[in-house]
This record gives C-alpha cells, sequence and structure tokens, in this order.
C-alpha cells in the first residue's frame, strides 16, 4: 500500500431534504443516505462496496464525482503530487478536474445517448475539454478504442447496433478517453449475462493493470466483489459496519451484518453447508434512522448499549475497521 | 495488445451489407425506414404533397385567377372532358361549346352544351399573366380550351371558376395552417422548454398559466377576437392576425408534451454522463436534451395542422376570418351556405372534399409518424 492515497474520504454525509407538498415547500426532513462515512484508496487499488438497496452505495459513487450536492465531509484527491479539495471546485475548475475521474454506469442502454455514433460518444469528455483538433481527438478514440476491444469500424456505428457487453465496453472507452485515474464502476456489470460479466471484468483488470487505474466498484454480487477488489467495505443504512482487505472481509469478518451477507452467498461446494443467518425485519428508512448502532434493529446480538450508543469506528486488526459494540465479545 | 485485439476482432466476422447499413444509420433514416413501412401514412405524405404543390404553384395550375369571371357560364356545372361523343372518337379530350340563352319568364342566363360544337383541352397553354411564386413572370397555364373557358369544377353564382378558387383556396388555407403551427411550435419551445429545464416553481406556474389558456373556449374566443378585427384592415393584416390568434391559442398541449419529455429526460443516465464529462447546460440541452424529442415534436406538429385548418375554416364559414377577394376554403363553403347551392349547384361543396381530404391526410401522417417516431422504442431489426 502506497504512503499517499489517491483518494481520501473523510465523513462524508450527503442529506437529501425532504419537501412538503404544496407551493411553498418547505423542508419537512432529511434522507439521511450518507452520514460519515470515511476511506481512504491508494492507487492501483480497488474498492469494493457492497450494500442493500438503499444503503447509499451510489449516492457516495456520485459524491465523489461531484454528481450531486455533498452536505459535509472533505473528498481529497491524489493529483499529479498535489492534494486537491474536491468539494472546493467549481465552474470550469470542476469541469477541468473532471478528466482525471469518470463513471462507467449500470445500464449500457441508458447510459449511452441512442441518437450518437459510437465515436462522438467516446468524443464527449474529449469535445467538452477542447482538448485538441477533430484529427488529434480522432487518434486518441482509435487509441482508446482499441484498448477497450472495439473495432474501428464501430466507431461510425450507433448504439442500436451493439450488445450489452459491447456497449459496456463503449461506456468504459468513453470513460477512459480522458486518462483518468480514478473510476467509479456503478453496478456496471450487474445489467450484463454472467459470460459477458466476466468479459467486463477481466477487460477492467487488464486496464487496471496497464494503466494503474483505481477503482470504486459498486456491486451487491459478493462473488464480483471479491474477485476484483482489493478491500471491501459494507455500507449499511447510509454507514460503514465493516472495511477490511478482501481476505479478511470474507474469511474473518467481524460484523454481525457482515457474517450474515457472508453466510448469505450461495456456493455450488456440496460438501459444504448452505445455512444463511436470517436477519428479521426490513432496512430502516434512512430518513429515520434507529438511534445508535443502525443494525441494532436486526442484530441477533444486539443489547442495551447497542440503542443507547453508536458504536465507535476503530481498527480491530491491520487495515481491518468495524463498527460495533460487541466485537470483541462476538468473536 | 491493442494491436492484437484489434486484428482478433476483425477477423471474428464478416459483416453484411444490409447490417452494415442498419449499425450505421442516424436516427431520421431510422425513422424513415420505420415510416416507409406504413403505407397508408405514406398515402397521406403524398396527398398533403401534392395539395401542397398545387397550392404554390396554384397560378400555373389553375387555369384562371381567382375573380376572374365568365359571364357566359354562371353556376355552371363541372364540365368534364371527354374523349368521344355522338360524333366520334377524338385522342384530344374536348368538352362541348356552351350556347347561352334567357329564360323568358326569370330573365334569367340559363347556359346549356351544344353536343354538336367541340372545345378541345390543349396544355400549357398562354393566360392570364401572374407571377409564379409572385417571382417568375409567365403566363403559361397547365392547360386551357383553344375557345371559350374550362371549368372542371363548375363556376359560382358570379360565373367564377370554382377549380382555379379550389386551388388558390389551398394555398391560403394551408398556409395559415403552417404559420399558426409555427407561431405555436415556437411558444411552445419555449414556455415548455423553460418549464421542463428550470422546474420547480416556474413550472408551477408556467402550468397555472398553461391551464388558464387551455381552459378558454375556443369558438366564443375566435369570435371576440376576430370581430376585434378593425374594419379597415386590408386581408393581409387578417391572414396574419388570425395566425398569430391560433398560434397563441395552440401553444398549451405542445408546452406541456415539451416540458415532459425534458422532465423524462433530464434524469437520463446519458444526460448524467455527459454532465460528468463536463459538458456545459447549454450543451447538454442542444446535444442531449433536444435531439431526444425533436422527433415527438414532428408529431405533435403534424398532428396539430388540421386543428388550424378546421379553425380557420370555421372562422371564414362563419364570416369572421377573411373577407373577400380572398379566398380560403372556409370562404368558398360560406358561398355554398344556401338553399339555391344545395338545390341548384351541389358543386359549391367540392372544397369541403379538399378539407375532408387534408384533415384525414394529416391525421393519418401523424399516426404514421408517432409510429415510427421513436426508432429506439423497440428495438426491432
Amino acid at each position: 500500500m502506497e504512503t499517499t492515497p489517491l483518494i481520501t474520504v473523510e465523513d462524508l454525509r450527503v442529506h437529501f431534504p425532504i419537501y412538503s407538498k404544496g407551493l411553498f415547500r418547505k423542508v419537512a426532513g432529511h434522507v439521511k443516505a450518507v452520514d460519515g462515512v470515511s476511506f481512504s484508496l491508494g492507487r492501483g487499488e480497488t474498492l469494493g462496496l457492497v450494500g442493500e438497496s438503499g444503503s447509499g452505495k451510489t449516492t457516495i459513487g456520485r459524491a465523489i464525482l461531484r454528481a450531486l450536492d455533498v452536505t459535509a465531509g472533505s473528498i481529497t484527491f491524489q493529483a499529479n503530487g498535489d492534494p486537491v479539495d474536491l468539494l472546493a471546485l467549481h465552474g470550469s475548475n470542476l469541469k477541468h478536474f473532471r478528466r482525471n475521474m469518470q463513471l462507467i454506469f449500470q445500464d449500457p442502454y441508458a447510459s449511452l445517448n441512442p441518437r450518437m455514433t459510437v465515436r462522438d460518444i467516446i468524443a464527449e469528455p474529449l469535445e467538452c475539454l477542447n482538448a485538441g483538433s477533430r484529427q488529434e481527438i480522432d487518434e486518441q478514440i482509435r487509441a482508446v478504442a482499441a484498448t477497450c476491444k472495439l473495432n474501428v469500424e464501430h466507431l461510425r456505428r450507433f448504439p442500436h447496433a451493439f450488445s450489452g457487453g459491447q456497449r459496456q465496453r463503449i461506456c468504459i472507452a468513453r470513460a477512459l478517453s480522458t486518462h483518468p485515474k480514478f473510476l467509479v464502476c456503478d453496478e456496471s456489470v450487474s445489467a450484463l449475462d454472467v459470460s459477458i460479466q466476466a468479459e467486463v471484468i477481466n477487460l477492467l483488470m487488464d486496464l487496471q493493470q496497464e494503466l494503474g487505474l483505481t477503482y470504486l466498484f459498486i456491486a451487491h454480487d459478493l462473488s464480483v466483489v471479491a474477485h476484483i477488489s482489493t478491500q471491501v467495505a459494507v455500507l449499511y443504512v447510509g454507514r460503514f459496519t465493516e472495511l477490511a482487505p478482501t481476505k479478511e472481509l470474507f474469511f474473518k469478518p467481524l460484523h454481525p451484518y457482515t457474517k450474515a451477507l457472508m453466510s448469505a452467498v450461495p456456493t455450488i461446494d456440496l460438501d459444504r453447508e448452505f445455512n444463511p443467518l436470517k436477519l428479521a425485519g426490513e432496512i430502516p428508512n434512512p430518513a429515520a434512522p434507529p438511534p445508535g448502532c443502525r443494525f441494532h434493529t436486526r442484530c441477533p446480538y444486539a443489547k442495551q448499549i447497542c440503542i443507547d450508543e453508536e458504536p465507535e469506528w476503530k481498527q480491530w486488526r491491520p487495515h481491518h475497521y468495524a463498527a460495533c459494540h460487541r466485537v470483541a465479545e462476538i468473536n | 495488445m491493442a494491436q492484437d485485439a484489434a486484428t482478433q476482432i476483425n477477423t471474428e466476422q464478416t459483416v453484411s451489407e444490409k447490417d452494415l447499413r442498419y449499425y450505421t444509420a442516424s436516427q431520421w433514416q431510422l425513422v424513415w425506414w420505420r415510416f416507409r413501412r406504413h403505407k397508408l401514412a405514406m398515402l397521406g405524405a403524398v396527398v398533403l404533397l401534392i395539395m401542397a404543390i398545387l397550392g404554390a404553384f396554384a397560378h400555373f395550375f389553375a387555369p384562371y385567377s381567382v375573380t376572374a369571371r365568365n359571364g357566359e357560364y354562371i353556376m355552371g356545372a363541372p364540365q368534364i372532358p371527354k374523349f368521344w361523343d355522338a360524333n366520334g372518337v377524338s385522342l384530344r379530350p374536348f368538352v362541348h361549346g356552351i350556347t347561352t340563352k334567357r329564360d323568358p319568364v326569370t330573365l334569367r342566363k340559363i347556359a346549356t352544351a351544344d353536343p354538336d360544337t367541340r372545345r378541345y383541352v390543349h396544355f400549357f397553354v398562354e393566360g392570364e399573366p401572374y407571377k409564379l411564386l409572385g417571382l417568375i413572370p409567365m403566363n403559361i397555364h397547365l392547360f386551357g380550351l383553344d375557345e371559350g373557358k374550362l371549368h372542371l369544377f363548375g363556376t359560382d353564382e358570379l360565373g367564377r371558376d370554382l377549380f382555379s378558387r379550389t386551388l388558390f383556396a389551398t394555398a391560403t388555407s394551408l398556409s395559415i395552417g403552417v404559420l399558426g403551427v409555427l407561431v405555436a411550435f415556437v411558444l411552445a419551445l419555449i414556455i415548455g422548454g423553460v418549464a421542463g429545464y428550470f422546474g420547480g416553481p416556474i413550472d408551477y406556474v408556467i402550468q397555472r398559466l398553461t391551464e388558464i389558456v387551455r381552459v378558454i373556449p375556443v369558438i366564443p374566443l375566435y369570435m371576440g377576437l376576430a370581430a376585434a378585427f378593425p374594419k379597415e384592415w386590408s386581408n393581409i393584416q387578417v391572414y396574419f392576425a388570425m395566425t398569430m390568434i391560433f398560434g397563441l391559442i395552440g401553444w398549451p398541449t405542445l408546452a406541456r408534451r415539451t416540458r415532459s419529455h425534458l422532465l423524462g429526460q433530464r434524469g437520463e443516465d446519458y444526460v448524467l454522463a455527459a454532465e460528468l464529462s463536463g459538458a456545459s447546460a447549454s450543451r447538454v440541452i442542444t446535444k442531449h436534451l433536444l435531439p431526444s424529442f425533436t422527433s415527438y415534436i414532428i408529431v405533435d406538429l403534424v398532428i396539430s395542422f388540421p386543428y388550424m385548418i378546421l379553425s380557420e375554416t370555421a372562422l371564414s364559414f362563419i364570416g369572421l376570418g377573411l373577407r373577400p377577394p380572398s379566398v380560403s376554403w372556409g370562404i368558398m363553403l360560406q358561398d355554398a351556405q344556401n338553399i339555391r347551392a344545395i338545390e341548384q349547384a351541389p358543386w359549391f361543396f367540392i372544397p369541403a372534399g379538399f378539407v375532408v381530404l387534408a384533415v384525414l391526410a394529416f391525421t393519418i401522417l401523424g399516426d404514421g409518424l408517432r409510429d415510427a417516431a421513436d426508432p429506439y422504442s423497440v428495438s426491432s431489426h
């Protein structure tokens, strides 16, 4: 692990206001989609982000990309040796900084404008940055298309000519056209067939090796996350419950929620018993999260302290963080 | 590695010519291919095209001008060119000559066809001088008789040729439709675009305004506004005032549609992708949002044409729109609304057939366009 991480996120909070109905819309409350998340990510690493629907995975990704307004916290990006405070960037500074980070979407059908040729789609980030003449841009596009295993012939075509996997490669090519250092992959393979998933994941991993990319890989498929990530964070109602190197998290989880998640991974190994821990209840409403530990409503180990006090985010083993009052007793 | 990948994919498959054509087809090509399969809509388009050409070049296609009178043939029945009669066959179409007598009782002129005389139809004949499209001075008309006058649709009470008048009326009525729709289109795009793009309170206020405009009953409003036109206004002024009224009343539906499309498309992934690529608001609107709903707007425009045409016809029919000597479908039908026309001159109603034909054609065309407009709705190949 490098000494200076590429991205450092501290106490990130994203709250969405809830408006009351009527002409004069008052703020009636907040959905705390992300509520105090910290992590750092070194160059060339991949952070897998897992969690249930509505736990705030996508919000974290988009907040880092400055696609939505951050309520509080700080995001520091190590660009060319100088730390850049992402949240302080505005206007054209932000626009030009966008070349350093890009998003790969979940749905390769919705994220490509059907009315533009593949060439124009990939060229968009370059054209927005005025990154040279048409010829120079064309050369760059050809290079990046080849990296993403797209034929030069394909550039003239429209998205409707392509299958899901090919479209996702176009999305990756668009994301790579400005030579970013950091990519957010937001469920980037969950809309694809399993065989195509493997193809896209392998492409992403090859690109990471080749170009030294750093990924924030958001997914709910744990096997995919295990394959690609160097470390994994588990998110529950806007907060991390556990963050650890992949192997540690999968084989020696500390938090009861992570344990429940891991036990629910289906297996084809007939010798191993498949006996998932069943959690009672539903994921709480992020507009009114439960007090204390947010997991206490469903946690089989919950005690009075879990309701009264918020658990501390603590390092229990090297690089292995968890937020739980009872880590020592459970394990 | 990049080179390997490229060559590998090159050998992977050879794409057939047809597939390649599909792969490289733009939105408009796809719309066109889909539209072409819609035979009825194609027919509607052809009918409208013919009407537009007839109207635009009415001076050439019409044998006579709007006001030219034939005193010998008043309220005369349509004359249909023939190729043969009792006297034999002719390769050149002809009509029988007219002899006029006065009725001894009513003193009215009565025209009767004389089966022994033939007036031959000639093409590209010289006639009244005019300016084609208001620019090129000409005096050639598509057809005419060697002697006397030919009235395909008959004549009116003043002996004016109804065929010629119908063609000129087509030009007026269609152009009012086009101008009215254009005014409505511009207003709708601005109002709907602002509401949809900014949303929030601005949208709220605009929507309430739209509702106010929508609940005004149209016919009384037309009557009120048209009655307010000063009597001394020339027909040109009335003409433009009418198109403005139609436009000012016609925008709400389209504005609503524009707004809802903008609201819907604004949250699409590809818009976010463009924003994350550093695209400015104007780039997002012009390169991503606008192209995504132009096809819908065209459909909407086509469908709103008939309303414009019918509005003009209705207004002129009740005598509040254009006034003679201008001629439009509404004015021609106004002439037809008397007992004498119904009883003795049913050919006065021929322009009504044009109205029906135009409205039907527009509706069918709009229908076909709507089916073809979104080529990405179904990934049909």
